[in-house]
């Protein structure tokens, strides 16, 4: 098992007190394994991600486990997580455009960094040429600055970067949002094929755009206000999803083929609620239309229905049982 | 009711100007009233800049857009008020368009000022409220509220709320949702679906094919500031005629079907041919020795369907 996470809570400070932007969440991802992870804006997506590589203020680490590969990651101690960034864990950020130093050449750039994790750039040069290859860029992009590049381009050399020191884990945060149709596609292939190459054991692939991961990933996990809602393989999160917001989520996308004039879509009605103060119970039930008493009070627990699903409903665990 | 007839933008580029870009080029086509046309197409196509244009933000290099017969260009003082009532705009991001500072309904404040001095506040906040309720907006959550107490979905119905206070005809929709949530995107989108049945035109501007074909009729594919394919939304997504049409509609995540394997060339061929197809850097049917040295012009494949490429039948029977 490449990644286990367990009851991990991470909290914004703020002036108001503490914004619960993941609160408590338990997976596992296994080696080999694409996870893409889903959700509105703001369910946490983004703070699970960063967490597990770069914990910093305003994020503030409360509780919980992270193992990888057996081995204890120390994500609250900034320094000590150095042995393991790059090299066991690394990310691709959200904004890849803006990732490269924008004074530097890119090839001078990616000397540094080795040499700050005293790694040896000569001979890494001809693994790092063979990567290129594999992406189509050219070898002269090492003489160039980041702005010469297109915003592809600059996605493609941040993936080639990131992966460089083949990692254990990956996370990608959702770099796939800015680029055009065309692009997209080649990007999100790109990854699949890393993993094939065995460049990265297993993926955390973040997006709000569930399409893409129907396309790449293995299993989907559904974030919900800070809370998982719902882990399974792709397959059954996008044909059989058991948790109403799932189902909600999933018959909100317009697809090809879908025109207005012959069936109209319907959003989830009602917004999140507030992490600052989050309310009792299960945390979707006032948007949920099957909620009854039991939501109100007392918390669903993410407990597994079927082998390798795993859901957060007391309605769904109770047909279940 | 509006029409755009070969217009083109030249943006000047380089230090002091020196260089050209040809960001829109030789664009015609028109939206009849009660229409919905999605304009489609990648970063740097143009599409934005054909917005900007209708919307008077900068300026026409060649060509005319005529609104009900009118050149726009010409407008000056009052016409061009009145043009305004007609016509707006609404962008990608909502929460740049407001001013933080200020609660959000400043924005109505400025309409009233500019467009209805002499209305009394009884019947301004009726046609407030009426127009909140129209974009599905309750008055009462919404008013009276900063920016940042508001959702993106809700800053955006409140830009179109806006607009709806004018009686606009034609509404510029610059990539209004690709900044919301799944959840809240598709109400935006069936609010403009809503509005279109009441006799709005708009410009759906997108790079996100399936909402294109959610709510338009026909759709404009651009591809380096030029037309390449024009045609009903059924037609284009179907059967489309154009290769980078195709490569598009291929490329599309879908939930009901996974990606073929239809390679993406990411390495463009080195062009040759500045005169020729725009396309042919990147067109894997593309042949020196055809005629793709000369400029395609639109050709009308089926009724109502134009297709910008000389060799559409021969690229039909490959695939």
């Amino acid at each position: 098992m490449a990644l286990q996470v367990e009851k991990l809570k991470v909290y914004y400070q703020t002036l108001k007190g503490d914004v619960k932007a993941l609160d408590g969440a338990t997976f596992t991802v296994e080696d080999g394994e694409i996870m893409g992870l889903a959700g509105e804006s703001g369910c946490g997506k983004s703070t699970l991600g960063n967490s597990l590589i770069l914990l910093k203020a305003p994020m503030r680490f409360v509780g919980g486990r992270v193992k990888l590969d057996s081995e204890e990651l120390p994500i609250q101690e900034m320094k000590k997580m150095n042995n393991f960034r790059f090299k066991k864990i690394s990310i691709i950020p959200q904004y890849a455009m803006t990732a490269m130093n924008p004074i530097q050449k890119i090839g001078k750039m990616i000397s540094e960094l080795l040499r700050s994790r005293k790694i040896d750039f000569k001979s890494t040069l001809p693994e790092l040429k063979r990567r290129l290859d594999l992406v189509e860029l050219s070898h002269d992009v090492l003489n160039m600055y980041p702005i010469e590049l297109s915003g592809g381009m600059k996605q493609r050399m941040v993936m080639v970067l990131s992966t460089l020191l083949n990692p254990s884990l990956l996370i990608a945060d959702e770099i796939t949002s800015a680029l055009d149709v065309s692009t997209q596609k080649a990007v999100a292939k790109m990854l699949v094929e890393f993993r094939d190459r065995e460049f990265v054991k297993s993926m955390i692939v973040i997006t709000h755009d569930i399409s893409i991961l129907y396309q790449i990933a293995d299993s989907i996990m559904v974030m919900y206000a800070g809370k998982l809602a719902e882990k399974a393989s792709t397959e059954v999160i996008i044909n059989s999803p058991r948790h109403p917001y799932t189902k909600l989520l999933i018959s909100s996308l317009p697809d090809i083929g879908i025109k207005y004039s012959q069936k109209k879509l319907t959003g989830i009605p009602g917004k999140p609620p507030l992490l600052l103060d989050p309310p009792t119970g299960c945390r979707f039930r006032k948007r949920c239309p099957v909620a009854f008493e039991k939501c109100l009070n007392e918390e669903p627990p993410f407990i597994e229905i079927e082998k390798d699903h795993f859901i957060a409903c007391w309605k769904e665990s109770e047909k279940n049982a | 009711m509006l029409e755009l007839e070969k217009i083109s933008k030249i943006y000047k580029t380089g230090t002091f100007g020196g260089k050209k870009l040809l960001a829109v080029n030789n664009v015609s086509f028109d939206v009849e009233d009660g229409e919905v046309i999605s304009l489609i197409g990648e970063s740097g196509s143009g599409k934005s800049t054909i917005g900007k244009m209708i919307l008077g933000l900068i300026s026409i290099s060649s060509g005319m857009i005529r609104l009900n017969g009118v050149d726009i260009a010409t407008l000056k003082g009052d016409a061009l008020k009145d043009y305004y009532r007609n016509v707006q705009g609404v962008f990608q991001d909502p929460f740049s368009s407001y001013n933080p500072i200020f609660k959000a309904d400043r924005i109505f404040r400025i309409i009233r000022e500019e467009f209805f001095p002499k209305i009394n506040n009884r019947e301004w906040d009726k046609k407030i409220d009426s127009s909140l309720r129209a974009v599905g907006l309750n008055p009462d959550e919404v008013l009276n509220k900063y920016p940042h107490q508001l959702s993106g979905g809700q800053l955006q119905r409140f830009l179109i709320a806006r607009a709806l206070l004018l009686d606009v005809q034609f509404l510029v929709a610059d990539e209004i949702i690709s900044m919301l949530d799944a959840s809240t995107r598709i109400d935006v989108l069936n609010l403009l679906a809503e509005l279109k049945s009441r006799g709005l035109s708009i410009l759906f501007i997108t790079h996100d094919l399936s909402l294109g074909y959610y709510i338009s009729e026909r759709a404009v594919i651009l591809y380096r500031g030029c037309i390449v394919e024009i045609g009903p939304t059924e037609q284009i997504y179907y059967h489309p005629l154009h290769p980078y049409t195709r490569l598009l509609i291929a490329s599309v995540p879908r939930l009901d079907k996974k990606w073929e394997e239809v390679e993406v060339k990411l390495k463009a061929k080195y062009s040759e041919l500045p005169t020729g197809c725009v396309y042919y850097e990147r067109c894997p049917f593309a042949d020196k020795d055809k005629d793709c040295a000369k400029r395609p012009t639109l050709i009308e494949a089926e009724s109502g369907h134009f297709v910008a490429c000389s060799h559409y039948m021969e690229v039909n029977e490959r695939v």
